[in-house]
């Protein structure tokens, strides 16, 4: 059976809300990738309500966002009916996290702590303005998802600090997963209309406001890690323009598959 | 005890305001600040708890089980500590 996908009226202040949705649905379907695979029980556990978090942010965001773009969709057909063109996340999010291959090394546990600790330290940033955002309903998101977030976030600078701070090993992996994110923390920051749309009607902050901040946090759990910031790099991903890594179509593969299958089957 | 395993805790947790904490498990950490977190995870994820304690294994004292006959059967004929031949007044009702 052939599902058609949805397709998107997409409005500067639509695309806005989505790449927070989808930022927030494939980290949690990353994460998730690690349930039964954690280091030990206790924080197998604690990797899956983070995702469990993440996912509810996710449901509550891509509700909001089916109400802005007007044609209906719910949170269901959000994430499972449209094409990758139509994911706005940031593009590392949806790297590999737990299973390397040739094109993408990584899947160390080193590199899920590292893109924890960059991904919440960036959200808590960005609740933490969009509290005061002009749609109600986006605040008051925000205000909830921002609770969970503080607590991301030292979860994964706790981790950050541990390995960058424990055996030579676990600082060697550390900094070899810190290279591997560090290309696509651009993103995070880049300002373009859909950030200028936003700002103008007090709907968020633009992406290059939340940097000063991000920065400082960032650098307070380095410093402790005995971790060296990277160098610069020009390149700049694009997956919150709908232009995604290679990895994503498999990610989605993977999400979408029991809905594609089997039409809005619930059990 | 190998050398990779991390130390033992015991999690304790306070249900609401006003009542003690309860202990309800266990768990490992390699830190007290981690045991924490680790307790608010594996213990807390359901709404169970308003503060959580946790303190390490190794640092409780606990009673020999095979001391059981001395320190608790001595108990079982004193009746009168319990304090169940008072007549209560009928105002007083349930105590």
């Amino acid at each position: 059976m052939v599902v058609e996908s949805i397709r998107l009226r997409l409005t500067p202040l639509v695309q806005y809300r989505l790449r927070i949705a989808d930022t927030c649905l494939i980290h949690a379907q990353r994460l998730g990738e690690w349930c039964g695979h954690g280091p030990i029980l206790e924080e197998d556990i604690a990797l899956t309500n983070l995702s469990l978090d993440l996912l509810g942010q996710a449901r509550a965001l891509l509700t909001h966002a089916g109400k802005v773009e007007g044609q209906g969709f719910d949170e269901d057909q959000l994430a499972f009916l449209r094409d990758e063109g139509q994911f706005f996340n940031l593009t590392l999010v949806e790297q590999p996290s737990r299973k390397a291959s040739a094109h993408a090394p990584g899947g160390d546990f080193a590199d899920l702590v590292l893109r924890n600790f960059l991904v919440a330290t960036w959200l808590k940033a960005l609740y933490g303005r969009l509290v005061s955002s002009s749609d109600a309903e986006l605040a008051a998101i925000a205000a909830k998802a921002l609770k969970e977030t503080r607590y991301h976030q030292e979860h994964a600078a706790d981790w950050v600090v541990r390995l960058g701070d424990g055996t030579e090993e676990s600082a060697r992996r550390l900094a070899a997963a810190l290279d591997r994110a560090w290309p696509y923390t651009h993103e995070m920051f880049v300002r373009d209309a859909v950030d200028d749309a936003a700002a103008a009607s007090a709907l968020g902050p633009r992406r290059d406001e939340l940097a000063a901040d991000w920065q400082r946090g960032v650098a307070a759990v380095f410093s402790d890690a005995k971790l060296a910031l990277p160098a610069a790099t020009p390149f700049v991903s694009t997956g919150s323009n709908g232009v995604h890594s290679e990895h994503m179509g498999f990610v989605l593969a993977e999400m979408q598959t029991l809905q594609r299958s089997f039409p809005g089957g619930k059990w | 005890m190998s050398q990779n395993e991390w130390p033992l805790w015991e999690v304790f947790v306070r249900p609401k305001a006003g009542l003690d904490h309860k202990h309800c498990g266990s768990l490992h950490a390699a830190d007290a600040k981690m045991a924490l977190q680790l307790a608010r995870e594996v213990y807390t994820r359901r709404q169970e708890g308003t503060s959580v304690w946790v303190v390490r294994s190794s640092d409780i004292t606990a009673s020999d089980p095979g001391d059981k006959p001395m320190l608790f059967d001595p108990m079982e004929d004193k009746v009168y500590r319990h304090p169940t031949f008072y007549k209560l007044p009928e105002a007083v009702d349930h105590m």
